[in-house]
């Protein structure tokens, strides 16, 4: 169905439920409960969730299939950002040209960055890279504050001239990003008992764009094109002895993930109408290669796992502080309890990074293959173990 | 003329921080073959070494002054440092004083520690492991250092003032003959400028006149050879690590006063000293330091008024646009070996 093979199909539809369900899946907590700030079923973070799932399984196109790290990727989340940003400022609120012109801009200098880039492979790919990505940092903070806004950001005003639409809304504000008149920010509160689930339009929105992402990187990694890329990260030297050209491939799998980056972008300025030049830091750079890595590299469903995953444990853990601790062990006797507390301080709020930096280092060290890997080798081994057992009855039935 | 000298000097201090992390970082993937993205936060480290001798030495307890009363009448509380206690009052303001350079001390051993330790408790495995691996942990591992500084000394930047003896500029230009007031450079630069170049000439020195300089060079050349000679060349080479280390904690130790310590400073030199390292050809140690000053000179030449004037911007972006160019034109960089990395 749709082109695909039965097992691709399942993980798209997969992927589908579990994006369009996701109001349900996030909420599993009653809102009165203690447990309730485990639930991540806001719009705001689920919005995160597949934005930052878009870009990842853009990445994924690129390093997973060619395997050539980007350490810069963030500047095209950046550059889309602001090209949306702009649109919103000059033609109208509405996000499908501002999307389409995000798409567009981030792609044109993932062409010219990939054209340079691409000459080098290896190490040196990722120092090119990341020194374009520093530089279109360093760029957005000073020189160019005209048409980035600098340390502050790029932001709606209520002078701006939106060629089709209006400057302020009727009651001076200033207008939100809407589709064809659905603003993005729209919700609905569906009611069950002692759960509240939201429903954000622009959430669902961004899901669909993952969805159609997916979808084509599905295709592309099942194409002969994807495969040529696969090839490349193989053995690009043997690539090249056969007398093809691997460069129009790998810049062609630059652009795409590129652009899919430049949807994120565009998207979250969707969701957010603002821009600032923090995006393009290479520490964002290094936390889409993290996501990606976390999830499972070359695979198709691990980027969405791996941006899922920390994008739900940085709020999660952010938002735990000491009197939730207590308040959990509180079980515990007095001392025992304390030194818990104290031992688990540092890791939680302001310590998620130090949190995540562990766990990304332990993923690299044991689990080059991320949760997805992960996930193979426990179903694996409870197959064993289960044939085993199986075995072991065969073995006994001869003698009965 | 009075300007170029003042910029080719204002570019030496940079340089020098420049060429020391690169000098280190290009030392570990010579014998190594690890690219260590952790190397920034070595930097940091060595830093922050010098803001906890700091504060060891200021360390005090309370006691009464008999002598002088608050504006109750009541004897005076004063604090005082239990170096004064061991050393006597002025023998140890003298040594609080000096905290930034005794701090050079205080620094090896520790950095060479965590060079050996993170050698064989981490890097050791990834030898065999490509080098996207080994940029991804030694990038987690860098997250993990900064935030455990950041957990201990707070986010907020640490001032860590060179000694007296050290505050104040030197009219360069009136020893010159130009005019007085035109070029000055503070004291301290000039300090650091001598410390990196100290730094640099005795690990030059040590590989090269030194027995066990010999080996690791062999080693670098050709590592296989050397371990079937009977050579434990890995246990050198771990060495080496913990050599490569503290220099890049002593180029922290010493930056201290020039700017003051935060968490993310091993970043922030990270990226420019891997672009330093590439410029100067992965490997080559005269490269990483050529480089290093060269560059350091040219972002402050960018940095002049009438330069920005013509390309604004430029001094942001003036070292990725060489290392851009020099990739493209000679990958192996200034000084690389021809055949090295040159993919």
């Amino acid at each position: 169905m749709l082109k695909l093979t039965k097992s691709d199909f399942n993980l798209m539809l997969l992927v589908a439920a579990l994006t369009l369900l996701a109001p349900f899946i996030l909420n599993p907590f009653p809102t009165d409960s203690a447990m309730a700030q485990f639930n991540a079923g806001y719009p705001d973070l689920m919005q995160r969730f597949v934005i930052f799932g878009i870009l990842a399984v853009g990445f994924n196109i690129l390093f997973g299939l060619t395997g050539y790290l980007s350490f810069g990727h963030a500047a095209f989340l950046g550059v889309g950002s602001y090209a949306a940003v702009w649109m919103f400022k000059l033609l109208s609120m509405n996000v499908l040209p501002a999307i389409v012109l995000s798409v567009a801009i981030s792609g044109l200098f993932a062409l010219v960055i990939g054209y340079i880039s691409l000459r080098r492979s290896g190490i040196y790919f990722s120092i090119l890279t990341l020194a374009f990505a520093q530089m279109m940092f360093a760029l957005a903070y000073s020189v160019l504050t005209p048409i980035t806004g600098g340390e502050t950001g790029l932001q709606l005003a209520l002078d701006d001239p939106r060629i089709f639409g209006a400057s302020q809304t009727p009651g001076g504000n200033i207008p939100v990003p809407s589709l064809f008149g659905l603003e993005m920010r729209e919700s609905f509160d569906l009611v069950l008992g002692a759960w509240v689930f939201t429903f954000n339009f622009g959430y669902y929105f961004c899901a669909l764009v993952l969805l159609a992402s997916f979808y084509l990187a599905i295709r592309i990694f099942r194409s002969p094109f994807g495969l040529m890329l696969r090839a490349v990260k193989s053995n690009q030297q043997r690539m090249n002895y056969t007398g093809l050209n691997t460069r129009p491939y790998t810049l062609a799998a630059f652009v795409i993930s590129g652009m899919y980056a430049g949807l994120a972008g565009g998207l979250m300025a969707s969701m957010d109408p603002l821009a600032g030049a923090e995006r393009m830091q290479w520490t964002a750079s290094g936390e889409i290669v993290l996501m990606t890595i976390l999830g499972g590299v070359g695979t198709l469903i691990g980027p969405v796992l791996g941006a899922g995953f920390i994008k739900y444990f940085e709020n999660i853990f952010s938002k735990i502080n000491d009197n939730v601790l207590h308040e959990w062990f509180a079980f515990l006797p007095d001392g025992i309890e304390n030194f818990m507390v104290f031992i688990i301080h540092p890791f939680i709020g302001k310590g998620w990074h130090l949190t995540l930096g562990l766990l990304f280092m332990l993923v690299v060290i044991y689990l080059p293959g991320g949760l997805v890997e992960g996930g193979q080798k426990l179903a694996a081994w409870f197959q064993k173990r289960g044939q085993k057992t199986e075995t072991s009855k065969s073995k006994i039935e001869p003698a009965e | 003329m009075d300007a170029i000298i003042l910029q080719i000097l204002n570019g030496l201090d940079k340089g020098s921080a420049y060429a020391l992390i690169a000098l280190g970082l290009t030392l570990i993937f010579g014998t190594l073959g690890v690219v260590n993205f952790a190397h920034g936060a070595l930097f940091m480290i060595g830093a922050f070494c010098a803001v906890t001798l700091s504060r060891i030495l200021t360390l005090s307890h309370t006691i009464v002054d008999p002598e002088r009363t608050d504006f109750l009448g009541n004897p005076l509380k004063v604090e005082v440092p239990y170096i004064h206690d061991l050393l006597g009052a002025t023998a140890g303001d003298k040594v609080i004083d000096w905290a930034v350079p005794l701090s050079v001390l205080f620094a090896i051993p520790i950095m060479i520690a965590v060079g050996v330790i993170m050698e064989r408790g981490l890097i050791k495995y990834f030898y065999k492991r490509p080098h996207a691996d080994q940029i991804l942990v030694t990038f987690g591992l860098a997250i993990v250092l900064q935030e455990v500084i950041k957990y201990f000394y707070g986010a907020n930047p640490i001032p860590t003032p060179a000694p007296e003896a050290f505050k104040g500029s030197l009219d360069f230009g009136a020893a010159l003959g130009f005019d007085p007031n035109v070029i000055i450079y503070p004291y301290w630069r000039i300090v650091y400028f001598g410390f990196s170049v100290v730094i640099i000439g005795g690990v030059f020195a040590f590989l090269q006149f030194t027995t066990f300089g010999m080996v690791v060079r062999a080693g670098m050349a050709d590592r296989e050879t050397v371990g079937l000679l009977g050579i434990n060349i890995d246990r050198r080479f771990t060495i080496m690590f913990g050599i490569a280390a503290a220099v890049a904690g002593l180029a922290g130790v010493m930056y201290t006063p020039i700017n003051s310590p935060n968490y993310h400073m091993g970043m922030d030199f990270l990226v420019l000293s891997f672009v330093v390292v590439v410029v100067g050809g992965m490997g080559s140690l005269p490269g990483a330091v050529l480089a290093g000053f060269l560059l350091g000179i040219l972002e402050s030449f960018a940095s002049m008024r009438e330069i920005i004037a013509i390309i604004p911007g430029i001094n942001q972006v003036i070292i990725y646009l060489v290392a851009i160019l020099i990739l493209l034109t000679r990958p192996r960089g200034l000084m690389g070996r021809q055949g090295v990395m040159e993919d």
